[in-house]
């Protein structure tokens, strides 16, 4: 029991790593409809900052984490701008060949500018380690758990009861109608993608203290399983990615908690193409079928 | 823009130069390549750029130092005259098509007579064909796959060579290591699974540990989250754990065992001897820690060749020599000898010469090649505490 406690809260703070990210996946997907396979780097980008500000401005924790959550809020919208607006009205195709363009451009920019090499984060908070019953939580876990809930909080108050949440809203249903409605689509669209930037930025900070190592392709992995948990969850629902990345975030604890560690990423996978044929919609996903 | 045109020039100048020695001989019975002039040139096939540019840079420290020591007394005799060795450096970017190639320019255009490198498995498989093609022979100061200097049919390949004991020898001094020294019983096994290098050791390990092997797990290149493999192993009353990987991963789990608990002895390989690695792990973390290594810098003091290669590379680099720089130098160091020992700079000779190694004295001991072309030395393990080297142990 102990030990399967244990194992939950490990899993627990694995998912709330992916959860961050894919939210992000989510209601970019969400609003545009296509996979914004860069969202990793951009939380790559968040860690970087943050060793950045912590080493050379001296930044405090809360600082930090606000300081990368505004830096990749602007690179999202940046890239938003330069990579995908002129593509608005071409096909899937070439915006999600520009995705991936744009996350080789930056992880190897970040890797010619910064060198490939692994980097340990400034510990600005001293892990303290808390034990009840036998189940070992650290103050950095505790400090992940909150950080994701409160931020998702924020997130659902923002999408629910704001005029811009509206708008977000009213532009993922109909683009189309809700221009006509008044509404300022790249105005929308940009918010977003600095929303879901933002979150990874805060993201790469929690990892970069949390694991204390990083490097210019940290976001790739990470990336993946953030794009599964949102697909798992139902591409386009808040509540959906949590519930997603929870799930793969216990399913990878599972794995190597009864000794299958070499098949940690597979089972990810193996869940992946179980949802796409049983549940394409994903457990919370809008379950109407997509006019052609 | 201008080294590259002035290589260039004197790469044809040589190519022209051996053309015109190999018309003058005309008797054809000597194959491969041969030096022309003064110099003696050797190639090196390194990984500067790309994923293992860390280790190659450092291990191109090592065989500049071996080239400035060879030449500062002149050179290497042979046939009464001193003849300098120049090295022709080539860039890999740790891409095996890339090494294949850089191998064939170095042997047609450049006419080296012998290559050092490359640093990893991979490259240095990949520039076999060519090395072979050419009769120059390869020496790879690092490649530690067990299968590196065999054919596929398990001859022996006739121009490989390495300077680095190969992945069953290390995995076994290790196995030794928790054997003798620190008297486990029961051990857990967590290895990287990306690469040959982890589960080549991890296998090699097994074989030879006397005691249990409660469980074996995997992990990927780049996973940065542990806690579920070592909340699995925590409970099963362990005496030590062996983690074959590199320090980014190794580092990471070093972090996370400490803090879950387990203050067992760790055990490592080479790919960890980064200091780097307690950095990553948090220096308090890193005690308790052990890895096989090649090259020991406590172990080295004893060693009269080490001590001066340690003093002569703070003096050059301004830091402590790493483990790869002492193989780069040691592999040049090979090339040396061999060219001494055959009396010719003919690319052949100098490849049965480096068969025939015998106790030459490297920076990483002893070294005599067997007939797997294999280098037979003795291996260090080196404890941290506190994120620092505390001790050196000599495991056969």
């Amino acid at each position: 029991m102990q030990i399967f406690m244990q194992q939950l809260i490990n899993g627990l703070s694995l998912g709330s790593i992916y959860a961050l990210l894919a939210l992000g996946y989510t209601m970019i997907y969400g609003i545009i409809k296509i996979i914004h396979f860069a969202h990793g780097d951009v939380y790559m980008l968040g860690a970087f900052f943050g060793y950045y500000t912590i080493n050379v401005w001296h930044f405090n924790f809360i600082m930090a984490l606000f300081g990368s959550m505004i830096f990749c809020a602007l690179v999202g919208m940046l890239i938003e701008f330069v990579a995908y607006r002129p593509l608005r009205h071409s096909s899937r195709i070439a915006v999600l060949i520009t995705a991936i363009g744009v996350s080789y451009f930056l992880e190897n920019g970040m890797s010619v500018l910064f060198s490939g090499d692994t980097r340990d984060f400034p510990q600005v908070i001293k892990q303290v380690n808390y034990e009840w019953f036998g189940i070992r939580v650290t103050n950095i876990q505790l400090l992940i758990f909150a950080t994701t809930i409160i931020l998702m909080i924020i997130l659902q108050l923002i999408v629910k009861k704001t005029k811009m949440g509206r708008a977000m809203r009213a532009a993922a249903a109909d683009p189309v109608a809700a221009e006509l409605m008044g509404i300022n689509i790249n105005g929308t669209i940009s918010f977003v993608f600095a929303i879901g930037s933002a979150m990874a930025g805060a993201a790469g900070v929690l990892i970069g203290l949390y694991y204390n190592s990083i490097e210019p392709t940290m976001g790739l992995t990470p990336g993946i399983k953030a794009f599964v948990a949102a697909v798992v969850g139902g591409v386009g629902s808040i509540p959906g990615a949590a519930v997603g990345a929870v799930i793969i975030g216990c399913l990878e604890s599972l794995m190597q908690a009864i000794g299958f560690s070499a098949f940690k990423d597979a089972a990810v996978y193996v869940v992946l193409i179980i949802v796409l044929l049983f549940l394409p919609a994903g457990l919370f996903g809008n379950k109407q079928p997509e006019k052609v | 823009m201008k080294i590259k045109n002035k290589k260039t020039g004197i790469a044809i100048m040589m190519a022209a130069m051996t053309m015109m020695a190999a018309g003058c001989s005309a008797t054809g019975s000597q194959k491969g390549n041969s030096a022309s002039g003064n110099t003696i040139k050797v190639g090196v096939n390194m990984e500067l750029s790309g994923a293992a540019a860390g280790y190659g840079q450092q291990e191109e420290n090592g065989i500049k130092l071996a080239v400035h020591d060879i030449n500062k007394n002149g050179g290497i005799k042979i046939n009464g005259k001193k003849m300098k060795i120049k090295i022709i450096t080539r860039d890999n970017k740790t891409s095996t098509s890339t090494a294949a190639s850089v191998a064939s320019q170095l042997t047609t255009k450049d006419k080296v007579v012998a290559t050092v490198g490359p640093a990893t498995t991979n490259a240095a498989t990949a520039a076999i064909p060519n090395q072979t093609k050419a009769q120059v022979p390869l020496v790879s100061p690092t490649a530690a796959d067990p299968s590196f200097t065999r054919t596929k049919k398990g001859g022996v390949q006739k121009y490989v060579f390495r300077a680095q004991a190969q992945n069953n020898y290390q995995g076994q001094v290790a196995a030794n290591f928790a054997n003798t020294h620190l008297k486990a019983k029961r051990v857990a096994i967590l290895a990287d699974n990306s690469s040959d290098y982890g589960t080549g050791l991890a296998k090699a390990f097994k074989k030879n540990f006397k005691g249990t092997i409660v469980s074996t797990q995997y992990f990927q290149e780049g996973d940065k989250d542990f806690s579920s493999l070592i909340t699995a192993i925590k409970n099963k009353k362990i005496d030590a754990i062996y983690v074959p990987g590199y320090y980014s991963e190794v580092g990471v789990i070093i972090k996370q065992a400490r803090e879950a608990g387990i203050n067992a002895p760790i055990i490592g390989s080479g790919g960890m001897a980064d200091p780097k690695l307690a950095k990553i792990a948090g220096a308090s973390n890193a005690t308790n820690v052990y890895y096989t290594t090649p090259f020991s810098t406590i172990t080295a003091k004893n060693n009269a060749e080490a001590r001066k290669f340690m003093k002569e590379y703070k003096a050059k680099y301004g830091q402590t020599a790493p483990t790869y720089s002492a193989l780069g130098y040691d592999a040049t160091m090979m090339v040396a000898n061999a060219i001494k020992k055959a009396n010719s700079t003919n690319s052949n000779k100098i490849t049965e010469a480096l068969a025939k190694t015998k106790n030459m004295k490297g920076v990483t001991g002893t070294i005599s090649v067997n007939k797997h072309h294999d280098p037979q030395m003795k291996m260090s393990v080196e404890q941290m505490t506190n994120g620092k080297v505390v001790a050196g142990y000599t495991v056969k």
